[in-house]
């Protein structure tokens, strides 16, 4: 059981040829005033493919995801060590320019954050707050990204009444279309079916996959189907420490260790 | 199956809930009942009524009400309390009549009452309508149709001279006013010739000349109603008033119910669109009603501002320890404090200290006489504001608190700063709660008197505090508020049963204002909340 230096940080195996990597992290520690969340863990999330994060809760599978856009900054008393790059830029770096970064990386959350604005609005606000002002410019983003996350026809016809009156499963397709309009590197999702019903849940599932041809995807998620289901990769994550990384067919059919395996074959979890 | 025993079974305390309940709703509805009645029934045009007395004496007058007499020894005795009018002649227009001392009463159907500009209502008859020593018109029936039918010109002159009063002859006040400055400027600089000042003179002249045209056309105007009426009391007195004195007239024993229900109407409308007279107690409210909405106004300005940036500092910004806990009960506390104190702080912190070096700055030309450094509706509206202050900060702060942490996040996580997030998602977010705590800011401002009566609420103000002279918007003005008019009227008045239908009217009048207001507010925030929660289908 080595997590220093993962066996599969080069994941050349993965299915579809030979990945580049799109986050490196490197021996990232990260301790909640005095509770360690994170243990010294070590991965690369190749581009273009899905990396799944699972594990018990509280494992730290959420909070590592947050180290990747420095969401955890916001939290008090909090204490990182180690790197992490994303396209090869280090973004702990003390030049580097959080509110910058985090356009460059999307987000999405467990909860489906709609704002209190209208459609149109919800869309627009990522590209407005970028400075982006002239009106068919913001037309074509909105239509862009509302196709992208297969939400266009839904919503075509009713772009400037709120958002808070579309369904869950729609209001967190919205939210994938909002973090879509920044073209970002990288998009988290933070367990972004646990809220829903199963027919939305495949939708999301489905425009997951969609989406892996142009973005790089890192996904939490307490559902091990939805993880065999999705993922290119998978990471497992115990008590802080990672367990085990690696192709995601493989870590559900041979996994290298025998805790990953007690998890995937649900003796405990 | 066993009975569960009634203490027990919770019914009691339903019921006790509930009739605490009603009782609130009771006292309430009837509160507002008796303001309506007393406020409304004021208005209408009862009869009048002519009593003959056993010593003699005739009285006109209506009945305002009847009671047992004072002196229980003689029995079962009643008394009815009349208002005669006629203050001019009479010593006092309120009077008790004992039933007993009355021999005989009827209604005469001429009887007049003439509402005058000066000393009340006169209840009687026209005698005659004269021109000078000319008489052009004798007789009752006769006097009245010619009084009724030169009213209206009557009236169209007297606005003409208001109008030339107020605006022209405003302006050249004004005109003169700024020159007047510009030469104690000269003078002061130690010019005693020169073009500048030949200038300032040329103007001064040219003012005078359109100064003497104005009094000219004013003269001529004010030769045009020169007609005085003659009228005489029920005993005989005969008092000669002005034409142009006269309000309006009718004899309300011979008017039907549709005629005293458009009269009724009309006094509504004098009510609320007219100015005061005779120190308040006739006449109309319109400018306590504009000072009232207009404070209410600039107060909402000032604090709507200040009292959500300061929430927003204190919950989005500050670090949630032991000083922002204090600062909030600080805040929460400032709403107990009574409001005379900050009448008192208003008087020495803005009067004084701002308004007082602010006229040192700017005004000075115009000292001793205070330009801001007296009471006005800006230091009133900026008083209120304080006052009101902790109300929009704890419902802003609520409202806050109710953002979900989620969709803060989900801003910073699209790289919006803090300040955007602030701004433009949690902002919009909480409106309906910013417009909750404004509606109990308005309500309470409107109501206030206290620490308006030291910061610029007068009795009876010359001019409203917006006019057509530049800048329009005369904050430094003193003005009119309903609530201290109620309180003037209601206590001040020197003819308290005279008064009495006022004070009811105009308590109406401030309820339904303050509910006005609420009303709007009210609605547009649930417009804004529907707007955020639409369904969109």
């Amino acid at each position: 059981m080595s997590t220093e230096h993962a066996p599969n940080s080069t994941p050349c195996a993965a299915p579809g040829g030979p990945a580049q990597p799109m986050v490196d992290i490197r021996s990232l520690s990260l301790w909640y005033g005095g509770s360690q969340a994170l243990k010294d863990i070590s991965l690369t999330i190749p581009k273009s493919m899905v990396t799944a994060f699972i594990g018990p809760s509280g494992c730290g599978k959420s909070t590592l995801l947050r180290c990747l856009n420095r969401m955890n900054d916001l939290v008090e008393n909090v204490r990182i060590q180690g790197a992490v790059d994303v396209n090869n830029r280090d973004i702990y770096s003390p030049t580097e320019n959080v509110d910058v970064l985090r356009k460059r990386i999307g987000m999405v959350f467990q909860r489906s954050t709609p704002f209190p604005k209208t459609i149109y609005e919800n869309i627009a606000f990522g590209p407005r707050i970028t400075g982006i002002k002239r009106q068919h410019e913001l037309d074509r983003i909105v239509e862009a990204s509302l196709s992208g996350a297969a939400l266009w026809d839904e919503v075509k016809d009713r772009l400037h009444h709120s958002a808070l009156g579309l369904s869950g499963g729609q209001q967190q397709r919205l939210c994938i279309a909002r973090a879509l309009a920044l073209k970002p590197e990288l998009i988290l999702f933070d367990e972004p079916c646990a809220a829903l019903d199963p027919i939305a849940t495949a939708k999301i599932e489905e425009l997951i996959i969609e989406l892996k041809k142009d973005y790089t995807i890192a996904i939490v998620t307490h559902n091990l189907q939805q993880a065999a289901r999705i993922s290119d990769y998978t990471a497992f994550l115990y008590l802080g420490e990672l367990v085990e990384f690696g192709p995601t067919t493989r870590m559900f059919t041979n996994p290298e260790s025998d805790k990953t395996k007690s998890y995937v074959t649900g003796r405990f979890g | 199956m066993k009975r569960i025993p009634f203490l027990k079974s919770g019914e009691p305390y339903i019921w006790l809930t509930g009739g605490a309940l009603a009782f609130c709703v009771l006292m309430v509805a009837g509160m507002v009942l008796l303001i309506a009645f007393n406020g409304l029934s004021g208005f209408w045009p009862t009869r009048l009524v002519r009593f003959a007395m056993n010593d003699g004496r005739v009285i006109l007058g209506r009945v305002e009400d009847r009671d047992l007499s004072a002196d229980p020894s003689e029995g079962k005795k009643y008394r009815i309390k009349v208002n005669r009018g006629n203050r001019d002649l009479d010593q006092a227009d309120f009077i008790w009549l004992e039933e007993s001392d009355v021999a005989e009463h009827d209604q005469p159907s001429d009887a007049l009452v003439v509402e005058r500009t000066e000393w009340g209502s006169f209840f009687g008859q026209i005698k005659a309508l004269k021109d000078g020593d000319h008489l052009v018109a004798e007789g009752p029936s006769e006097g009245l149709s010619t009084v009724i039918a030169a009213l209206p010109e009557t009236h169209r002159l007297q606005r003409q001279i208001v109008g030339i009063e107020k605006k022209e002859i405003g302006d050249i006040n004004e005109a003169q006013e700024h020159l007047r400055l510009r030469s104690t400027r000269l003078e002061r600089q130690g010019v005693t010739s020169g073009p500048e000042l030949d200038r300032v003179r040329a103007e001064k002249d040219e003012l005078q000349r359109r100064y003497d045209g104005q009094t000219a056309r004013l003269e001529d105007l004010k030769q045009q109603l020169q007609r005085t009426v003659v009228l005489s009391a029920v005993d005989g007195t005969e008092k000669e008033i002005p034409l142009a004195n006269i309000v309006r007239l009718y004899q309300p024993n011979r008017m039907g119910l549709m005629a005293k229900a458009g009269l009724y109407l009309s006094k509504i409308w004098e009510f609320v669109s007219d100015d005061p007279r005779e120190s308040n107690t006739e006449g109309g409210t319109f400018p306590a009603i504009f000072g009232t909405v207009m404070m209410v106004m600039l107060m909402t300005f000032i604090v709507t501002p200040l009292g959500v940036v300061a929430a927003v500092y204190l919950r989005e910004y500050a670090r949630q320890g032991r000083l922002v806990s204090a600062v909030r009960i600080a805040v929460n506390n400032l709403a107990g404090v009574p409001s005379i104190v900050f009448g008192v702080f208003g008087v020495g912190f803005f009067i004084y200290l701002i308004g007082g070096n602010l006229d040192r700055l700017f005004f000075a030309d115009y000292l001793p006489t205070p330009t801001l450094g007296t009471g006005g509706i800006l230091w009133a509206s900026l008083t209120l504001a304080l006052l009101t202050l902790p109300v929009v900060i704890v419902a802003t702060e609520e409202g806050l608190a109710a953002v979900p942490r989620d969709v803060r996040e989900a801003s910073l996580a699209l790289g919006a700063t803090q300040f955007e997030t602030t701004w433009r998602v949690v902002l919009p977010a909480v409106t309906p709660s910013i417009l909750t705590g404004l509606i109990l800011a308005m309500a309470r401002a409107a109501g206030e008197v206290a620490p308006l009566m030291v910061t610029g609420v007068v009795k009876l103000a010359p001019t409203l505090p917006i006019d057509g002279n530049w800048p329009y918007l005369h904050v430094d003005r003193k003005f009119m508020h309903l609530g201290f008019y109620i309180y003037d009227v209601g206590f001040q008045s020197p003819n308290v049963d005279a008064a009495r239908p006022m004070v009811f009217a105009t308590t109406l009048l401030l309820l339904v204002i303050v509910i006005v207001l609420n009303l709007a507010a009210i609605l547009l925030r649930n417009h804004l909340r529907r707007r955020l929660t639409a369904t969109g289908f």
